[in-house]
């Protein structure tokens, strides 16, 4: 693969993705003033001394949006990392011994995939302390039931292929078949998956911070900051619609590189293409 | 896509006798298919109760809060009735609420039931206008784009509702407001509604939380509507179809919207349980009165009864939307009907 089979809308991706990232790691030298440090009036206008203007406390909103990239990607990066390896490795446990393990372990999903993720997130924060944590753990977990589906249809028609057959006859064991047979042989449709599983967790966080129920303040996080200023909206003050444009912004990023891996795997299967 | 019909139409919960399976598969599947609802409906009731008491966290400490002196502890957990043993308590809940009775709220004082019966109205009145909006708009759009595929309005549509489908509910509700109630002032925020607003009141109030909810719903819809009818497309009787001459908007009307029906049924129902949830937010933003609101206030203080409550309605809704969707799609595929 060169860099110039990669389409525009992917560049366009992977730029908007860089550039976020690269925000996140080199805050504390890309943001003018500090986190938690108030500088100015309250809901200052965008300025030459304070670029995006100033929150509902008096916050540079530019050093918090900067600060903010950080929370954001990495509480959303871990639940996504821990998702995976959640989901992934149950599924193919699951695909690779069937039997009872299988069916127990499908069901539960099933069970947990009928209530809808941000109502059940809502009943099991009202009961768990409140710590970054827990919040990715509770993130992890409802978000690797999804993980958990696509993993295992995909390992399923994996393990029914005749280099499996053929690993199992010469004796392997079922960690070296689901390693080093299954992993390898899924890697590039589950590459996509996570890049929406990465986007939607963005989404979810934000969600959660903007009810009040994610990131604590006074830690900048995207989400926490439209529900920050959202009182300014009617004094037409538009300070919480530029993280929210941030939090957009990111996701479609990450969605239009997502788009292209997709588009490469069903070709690369030969599939029809289907746009 | 399909995240239910699939997998949960398959396990046979309920064995019926050979006979009566074979001369009415059909009302077999569909049997089925209501026995596994309830079964889930239970099995969700006892997580939603008993599961969240295993979590760490005790309710009596949480209820108190800095003032949690052991005595205190003690007398709360009597006073609430926690002393009892779980499946007492689960019992006792569960009969209360087949019966209308979620208890009192721990905040509040107040009866649940009352607040959610004047409530949940609120919440199904916002989603019913938004789904009677996007479902026809998605569909129609959704066959345009096949329509057109992968020229200009296909890939319009393709990139404008990729960019929706990133927007999160917030941030459009917030645009939206910043347009039309503060800059134009044309319709009123926050949007609230009481008992006995006339209609026409109430329907201006809920103009802009409805566009939102339209707008984060319809790029799914939309997409998944598209992506139904083009796997459909690729079936071989299409390609007779073209190759026997057909005109293709013909093509798509005769053959390819009777065989993507059951997606499609499928993609709206997934949608609409989508909307259920997408409520929550989106009354968040305009203050609106629904159940959403009042869930998320009840989390915020802990405030369990309410939680438990509103976390059992709102899945349930979802579950007896995504059964019926299934349902609908076994009568419409003539496939199923048929198992071999």
């Amino acid at each position: 693969m060169r860099a110039r089979d990669i389409p525009p809308s992917a560049w366009i991706g992977i730029i908007g993705i860089t550039v976020t990232a690269g925000a996140a790691v080199f805050a504390p030298y890309v943001a003018p003033y500090g986190e938690r440090e108030i500088v100015g009036d309250i809901w200052e206008p965008m300025s030459s001394t304070f670029l995006l203007g100033t929150d509902n406390l008096g916050r540079d909103l530019l050093s918090r949006l900067i600060y903010g990239a950080r929370t954001t990607l990495a509480v959303a990066l871990a639940a996504s990392v821990l998702s995976f390896s959640i989901g992934i490795t149950l599924s193919f446990i699951a695909a690779a011994t069937r039997g009872v393990v299988d069916q127990g372990l499908s069901r539960l999903n099933d069970l947990m995939m009928s209530i809808p993720t941000l109502i059940f997130a809502l009943v099991l924060l009202a009961v768990l302390p409140q710590s970054v944590w827990v919040l990715i753990l509770v993130m992890a977990v409802l978000d690797s039931t999804r993980v958990f589906r696509l993993g295992r249809a995909i390992a399923l028609d994996i393990s029914v292929m005749e280099f499996v057959e053929a690993a199992r006859l010469r004796g392997e064991r079922t960690i070296w078949i689901i390693f080093r047979e299954i992993l390898p042989n899924a890697l590039s449709p589950l590459l996509a998956e996570f890049g929406l599983r990465f986007a939607f967790s963005i989404l979810f966080l934000s969600t959660l911070s903007f009810l009040g129920l994610g990131i604590q303040p006074p830690t900048a996080d995207w989400g926490g900051m439209v529900k920050d200023n959202k009182d300014g909206i009617i004094f037409a003050v538009s300070a919480a619609l530029i993280p929210g444009a941030a939090i957009a912004t990111l996701a479609v990023c990450v969605n239009l590189v997502v788009d292209w891996l997709l588009k490469r795997t069903s070709s690369l299967k030969g599939g029809r293409d289907d746009g | 896509m399909t995240i239910f019909s699939s997998d949960v139409t398959k396990p046979a919960s309920t064995p019926a006798p050979p006979g009566f399976r074979k001369r009415f598969p059909l009302a077999t599947l569909i049997a089925q298919r209501l026995g596994l609802s309830a079964l889930l409906l239970v099995a969700v009731s006892i997580l939603i109760f008993v599961g969240v008491e295993a979590l760490p966290g005790d309710f009596a400490s949480t209820y108190l809060g800095q003032a949690a002196t052991p005595e205190a502890v003690a007398n709360i957990r009597a006073d609430l009735g926690l002393d009892k043993p779980v499946a007492t308590r689960y019992v006792e809940w569960l009969s209360g609420a087949l019966h209308g009775d979620f208890g009192m709220s721990w905040a509040s004082h107040a009866s649940v039931s009352q607040q959610i019966a004047n409530r949940l109205g609120n919440s199904l009145f916002l989603a019913f206008a938004a789904a009677i909006i996007a479902v026809p708009l998605a569909v129609g759009l959704g066959m345009v784009a096949v329509l057109f595929r992968n020229r200009v309005p296909d890939r319009l549509i393709n990139v404008v509702s990729l960019a929706a489908i990133s927007l999160p509910e917030f941030f459009v509700g917030y645009l939206l407001i910043l347009f039309f109630a503060v800059e134009l002032g044309s319709v009123p925020f926050p949007a609230t509604v009481y008992r006995g607003m006339p209609l026409f009141d109430r329907l201006e109030a809920i103009a802009l939380p409805t566009a939102t909810l339209v707008l984060v719903v319809l790029a799914h819809m939309l997409r998944m509507t598209r992506a139904a009818i083009i796997s459909v497309m690729a079936s071989p009787y299409m390609e007779t179809a073209e190759l026997k001459g057909l005109p293709s908007y013909l093509a798509i009307l005769r053959h390819a919207v009777p065989n993507a029906i059951a997606p499609i049924i499928n993609v709206v129902a997934l949608n609409l349980a989508y909307l259920i949830v997408g409520v929550v937010v989106v009354e968040v933003v305009f203050v609106y009165p629904g159940m959403g609101q009042y869930m998320v206030d009840a989390v915020t203080v802990r405030d369990m009864p309410v939680v438990q409550a509103c976390g059992l309605i709102f899945a349930s809704v979802y579950i007896l939307l995504n059964m019926m969707a299934d349902i609908a799609a076994i009568i419409a595929n003539p496939k199923l009907r048929h198992p071999r």
